[in-house]
């Protein structure tokens, strides 16, 4: 017998989607029966009074969470967020109800025993319930007591070597996609990538000195299975430079119905017979691609690597062979102004495991310094180069302008000489000038 | 910048504000300090560590105040 009534919870139960509602009231009967007979640090019933106030939150339209708040383990100023209920006497069993954020692995390979032993240590010092994963990437961990964060701390990195992750004006913990672990579209090797950036940037995900949150992702190809131009104030996309390498034979092979398109995906309803010319070719975002007497043509100049003709027919396509990644700036969402993709700041570099990522470093401590000494409180990556203008970031970055910077004349920003950068600078013969130009 | 220095400067400017504000940014801190935010933050966290300063978490932003100082009520502006 559930200890709240909670007739609005009920309702969304009621949908066609599993319900996070249905998930909680499992958790809650389980605790109450602890048939693993489980010591429980925190309050038994938390899972109930989390019911409760949830139901009490949609009954008054307003939330019972108090904002923010001193908890932290000792030294870390993010991966623990306070949150504390308004109403403790009526829902005692989450008066306090913490948030952990963990770290999660490159990739997100876990082995069985791990997400084992993690989630029997959240059931015995937190409420048991999880989310897998929050938007940033990390494990979260939902609600605990004050006096339990040591206690998980001392056991996440003593008995599990795992670290908690970001939270506050820091480095979020970075987040790639599954890269050459399984993907043959990665052009570079994105766990690599993000472990290495993770590890040397300890300092900055741990203690917070930056103006605001600043996120890094890693995707492996433009196809941005993480999203990190959408998503992350300094997003790695991988790329090549050279060209589009073609299988003329499964090209045929496609064009004759030997292979099936997309690798057999979108196979929920007959779309006809393969049209290479309407499915490819007509789709090419910038018109470089032919199909002339049984050959695939590809204007590689003018490819800007989008990624769909390789998807389509992923046998026949492949990216080219030098590789590296796209570095882009500045997403965000939209607390100010709306929300904001990257902006392109390095087309193409090296992503060289051998000096350990150093030309990337480079780029990112170039950022950071302006960032933290010009940003406003509050302000993201994005709004900064808003505000200051990207000619400015490029400055900073000590990049130089190319084509690629300006996404197309008269939408974003002129990039403008300044007077040292051009010889003779400004000044001019006024009288050489006028014996050839009337006034 | 020594160590028992900034400290000084830190625990005067905050108490001297006290009434108004408990919670400061890093920014307010460097500013204090007068000093670039990378040599500012590597005092800032020698006071976190020796327990001058404590975080506090909003989630999204992080701010700094003695300990001891930062009342919940605070976020709530309430004071
Ligand atoms: C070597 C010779 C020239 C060069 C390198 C040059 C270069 C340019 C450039 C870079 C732009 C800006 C394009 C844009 O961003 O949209 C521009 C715009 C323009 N040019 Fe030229 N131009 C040249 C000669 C001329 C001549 C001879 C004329 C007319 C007699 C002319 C008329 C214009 C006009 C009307 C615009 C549009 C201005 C605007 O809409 O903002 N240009 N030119
Ligand atoms: C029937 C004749 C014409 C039509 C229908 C016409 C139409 C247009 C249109 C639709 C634009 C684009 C405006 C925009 O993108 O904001 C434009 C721009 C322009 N036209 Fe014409 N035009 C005509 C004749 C001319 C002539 C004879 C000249 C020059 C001798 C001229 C010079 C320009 C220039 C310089 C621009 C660029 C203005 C700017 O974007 O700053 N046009 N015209
Ligand atoms: S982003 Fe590209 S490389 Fe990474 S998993 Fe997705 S398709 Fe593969
Ligand atoms: S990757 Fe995109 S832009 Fe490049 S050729 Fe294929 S469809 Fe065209």
């Amino acid at each position: 017998m559930a200890k709240h009534a909670t007739p609005l919870l009920d309702q969304l139960e009621s949908g066609p989607w599993p319900s996070f509602v249905s998930d909680m009231k499992q958790e809650a009967e389980a605790r109450a029966k602890n048939e693993n007979n489980v010591e429980y640090q925190i309050p038994q019933d938390a899972c109930e009074d989390l019911l409760g106030v949830l139901e009490l939150s949609f009954k008054d339209g307003t939330t019972h969470w108090k904002h923010g708040g001193i908890v932290g383990v000792f030294g870390y100023g993010g991966g623990v967020i306070g949150r504390y209920c308004d109403q403790p006497e009526n829902f005692p069993g989450v008066a306090h109800f913490h948030t952990m954020r963990v770290s999660q692995p490159a990739g997100k390979f876990y082995t069985t025993k791990y997400l084992k032993e993690i989630c029997d240590l959240w059931e015995r010092r937190g409420s048991g319930l999880t989310n897998m994963h929050g938007s940033t990437g990390d494990i979260i961990f939902l609600g605990t007591t004050t006096p339990q964060l040591e206690e998980i701390f001392y056991e996440l990195t003593h008995n599990l070597n795992q670290d908690l992750g970001g939270s506050g004006s820091n480095l979020r913990t970075p987040s790639d996609c599954i890269g050459q672990a399984r993907c043959e579209y990665a052009c570079f090797d994105t766990q690599d990538l993000c472990h290495n950036l993770t590890n040397e940037y300890q300092d900055e995900l741990h203690r917070p000195a930056f103006p605001y949150k600043f996120k890094f992702k890693f995707d492996g190809c433009p196809n941005c299975c993480v999203a990190s131009i959408a998503r992350s104030d300094l997003s790695f996309i991988g790329t090549w430079k050279d060209d589009i390498r073609i299988d003329q034979d499964a090209v045929a092979g496609y064009v004759s119905g030997e292979f099936k398109p997309n690798a057999g995906a979108h196979a929920g309803r007959d779309w006809g017979p393969f049209d290479i010319q309407k499915e490819v070719i007509d789709l090419c975002p910038t018109g470089c691609m032919k199909y002339e007497d049984g050959k695939l043509l590809i204007n590689n100049k003018e490819c800007t690597r989008c990624m769909h003709c390789i998807n389509v027919m992923p046998r026949a396509l492949r990216p080219g062979l030098e590789r590296g990644c796209s570095m882009l700036a500045g997403a965000k969402a939209p607390i100010l102004d709306g929300a904001q993709m990257g902006s392109l700041l390095v087309p193409f570099i090296e992503v060289n495991k051998d000096n350990d990522y150093q030309e990337i470093k480079d780029v990112i401590e170039k950022i950071w310094d302006w960032w933290m000494e010009e940003g406003k409180n509050r302000e993201r990556l994005g709004e900064l180069m808003k505000r200051q203008g990207f000619q400015k970031l490029l400055e900073v970055t000590e990049i130089k302008p190319v084509p690629q910077h300006v996404q197309e004349p008269r939408s974003n920003p002129y990039i403008f000489w300044k007077e040292d950068e051009v010889e003779g600078g400004w000044d001019r013969d006024i009288n050489e000038f006028r014996k050839h130009h009337q006034r | 910048m020594e160590l028992e220095e900034a400290k000084e400067k830190i625990v005067e400017a905050l108490t001297k504000k006290a009434k108004s504000k408990s919670k400061f940014y890093f920014n307010d801190l460097s500013k204090i300090l007068d000093l670039k935010p990378r040599a500012a933050k590597k005092l800032i966290t020698r006071l976190i560590e020796t327990e001058v300063l404590e975080y506090w978490s909003s989630g999204s932003t992080t701010m700094y105040g003695l300990k001891g100082m930062g009342k919940q009520a605070a976020a709530e502006h309430e004071d």
